[in-house]
């Protein structure tokens, strides 16, 4: 497979792509070590799908390099293009064709024989659960089964490199959870993964390393451990009954956080970041308690993406989302 | 990318974009009601006034066939047009580009369909013809010949459509850019008329309107004649109508075929 000698199955540096004035990339660099999982994570027009489409020769990139699988993308692409799968933003199916003649169709593209095409095809229906829907037209498949169909096309030439931009975008907690599987599943081959996600809880559950975009630029980058004890852990939120009490409860929430609660009047509410997770919960209620304040509810929040934007760039994934519109 | 993956790639495109429109028949519907309608119209509404007085109009209708041919041919162009613009907006193409396939299979392979197309129309066409009167006169060959003149044709154009399929921003921009040159592609020639009544700059059009050479040539070589009484066209390109009509799909050919490829590689990398 890929990756001789240790060498990174995916590796960026300094990629940039301008639209007219737009900046879409902005010198990205990033390493995928061969059998590993990297999440690229960012908001609405951080420039993940860009990245994706030049790595997976779509695109020429203004500047920097990209190797992937051994290969140059912009000297070989045609190299590049045999040993990666990728799955679009979009499920690119062809929707006037069955599930199965969409995989043999790739199949018989990657250069496949009609018969080993065929057997391929039937495999990656089973493995897909999709083996009762195979001979209907896809047009009538539901966006998780399109999705799964899409992914399915990605892998038909066991690809060392599979990219997939957004794979659980628009699929409902079930479908999700189902995709998170076949891409373990698909990890513990031992295939080399990049996946997008404007989630960070996904990037924790699937990937080995986290790389930040905001803007083409990388903010971050490390574990998701690492990352969230960036932002120093969870976020601990309290409603109480008066806004009057808001003052002795920000006071409270100063002691048992790190940084400053934010605190907001209209809604009673106050959080701040905490460490030490529950510990931090039961200190607050006791101390909260010992005053006289009545909350009336209370929440431990794992960190969001949001968090982590908040953290980084000191600005919210939404007002990220309305600056590149 | 050798030649027998690219020969191999594009009858995997072929297959698919057939199997396409095998999926919605209705198709053949849209393809084939325009040239029925344009048939009936020009045959037995407007027959009686171009055809000359006198004539009970049979004559203008076996004239007729070869241009009506050519006529529907041309405007399954537009498949091809939309078909790209189609397969461009919903990432089709995107996913053909990420795969390690050859670039000019994906056009073939959409040109070449809408050749299968264009016999399924062209059936149904003729039995419409034969169904009005019109006779193939000629020998077996020549008649042959005929219909591969108007695919050959048809092919030649369908390229012109690759390009415009995918240099229009959308399937709607491309359903009118597609159809909006064949009215004076296929009026301003002898499809319909004599060519020698076109006044002026019409004439000249006409007479050297790749479409006239490619219509007079089937209708020679279906045997079929101009109505009694009509002028015959002169000039080089009416008198040696089957090479000019040749030459002309290869001149076209050879002009769209790596504008079309050129554009697939730029559009794409958007
Ligand atoms: N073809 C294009 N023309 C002009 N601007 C573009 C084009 N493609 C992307 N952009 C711009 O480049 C930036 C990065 O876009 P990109 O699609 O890579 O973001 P993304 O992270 O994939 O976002 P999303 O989560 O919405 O898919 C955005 O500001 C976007 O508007
Ligand atoms: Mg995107």
């Amino acid at each position: 497979m890929s990756g001789i000698n240790g060498q990174a199955a995916v590796s960026a540096r300094g990629l940039a792509k301008s639209y007219g004035s737009t900046r879409a990339l902005d010198g990205v660099d990033l390493d995928v070590q061969p059998g590993r999982v990297l999440g690229l994570l960012g908001p609405n027009g951080a420039g993940k799908t860009t990245t994706v489409r030049i790595l997976t020769t779509l695109l020429k990139p203004d500047a920097g390099t990209a190797v992937v699988a051994g290969h140059d993308v912009v000297a070989e692409p045609d190299a590049v293009r045999r040993s990666i799968g990728l799955s679009g933003q979009y499920a690119a199916v062809d929707e006037n064709l069955t599930g199965f003649e969409n995989l043999y169709l790739v199949g018989r593209l990657y250069g496949k024989k009609k018969a080993a095409a065929r057997t391929r095809a039937r495999e990656l229906l089973t493995r897909f659960q999709l083996e009762e829907a195979a001979d209907r037209p896809s047009k009538g498949y539901s966006g998780g089964m399109r999705r799964r169909l899409d992914l399915a096309g990605a892998l038909v030439a066991e690809p060392a490199v599979v990219i997939l931009d957004e794979p659980t975008t628009g699929l409902d907690p079930r479908g999700r959870i189902e995709m998170w599987e076949v891409i373990k599943e698909l990890v513990a081959d031992g295939t080399t993964v990049l996946l997008t996600t404007q989630y960070l809880e996904e990037a924790d559950h699937l990937a080995d390393s986290i790389v930040v975009i905001d803007k083409g630029k990388v903010i971050a980058r490390g574990t998701a451990d690492e990352l969230k004890s960036q932002i120093g852990g969870e976020r601990l939120e309290l409603v109480v009954s008066e806004p009057a009490e808001l003052v002795a409860a920000a006071d409270v929430l100063g002691q048992v956080g790190v940084g400053e609660p934010a605190v907001d009047e209209h809604t009673r509410r106050a959080d701040v970041l905490v460490d030490t997770g529950p510990k931090a919960l039961v200190e607050a209620l006791r101390l909260l308690d010992a005053r006289g304040v009545v909350v009336q509810d209370v929440a431990l929040h794992r960190p969001t993406l949001d968090d982590v934007f908040l953290s980084l760039t000191g600005h919210a994934t939404t007002q990220a989302e309305e600056v590149s519109r | 990318m050798n030649v027998t993956k690219m020969f191999s790639d594009a009858g995997v495109v072929t297959w698919r974009n057939v199997m396409n429109v095998r999926r919605n028949p209705e198709w053949l519907l849209g393809a084939t009601a325009f040239p029925i309608m344009f048939v009936l119209m020009f045959a037995y509404v407007f027959g009686g006034a171009i055809g000359g007085p006198g004539a009970d109009g049979g004559e203008y209708r076996e004239f007729l066939i070869a241009g009506i041919f050519a006529q529907t041919v041309a405007f399954n162009s537009s498949y091809t047009v939309i078909g790209f613009a189609s397969d461009l907006q919903k990432g089709i193409i995107d996913r053909f580009r990420a795969l390690p396939m050859s670039r000019l299979a994906v056009i073939l392979g959409r040109t070449t369909a809408d050749q299968v197309l264009s016999v399924v129309v062209l059936v149904v066409m003729s039995i419409c013809g034969l169904l009005i009167g019109w006779r193939i006169r000629g020998s077996v060959v020549d008649a042959v010949l005929g219909y591969l003149m108007i695919l050959l044709f048809a092919f030649a154009l369908s390229w012109v459509g690759a390009y415009i399929g995918l240099i229009s921003r959308s399937v709607e921009v491309a359903n009118s850019a597609g159809l909006i040159w064949m009215f004076p592609l296929t009026f301003i020639s002898s499809a319909f008329v004599p060519q020698e009544s076109l006044p002026g700059v019409l004439g000249s059009i006409a007479d050297w309107n790749p479409f006239t050479a490619a219509v007079n040539a089937t209708r020679d070589l279906f045997g079929n004649s101009s109505p009694a009484g009509w002028p015959e066209p002169s000039g080089w390109p009416a008198e040696n109508a089957a090479l000019y009509a040749v030459l002309s799909c290869v001149v076209i050919i050879a002009i769209f075929a790596p504008l079309a490829t050129a554009q697939y590689r730029k559009v794409a990398s958007k």
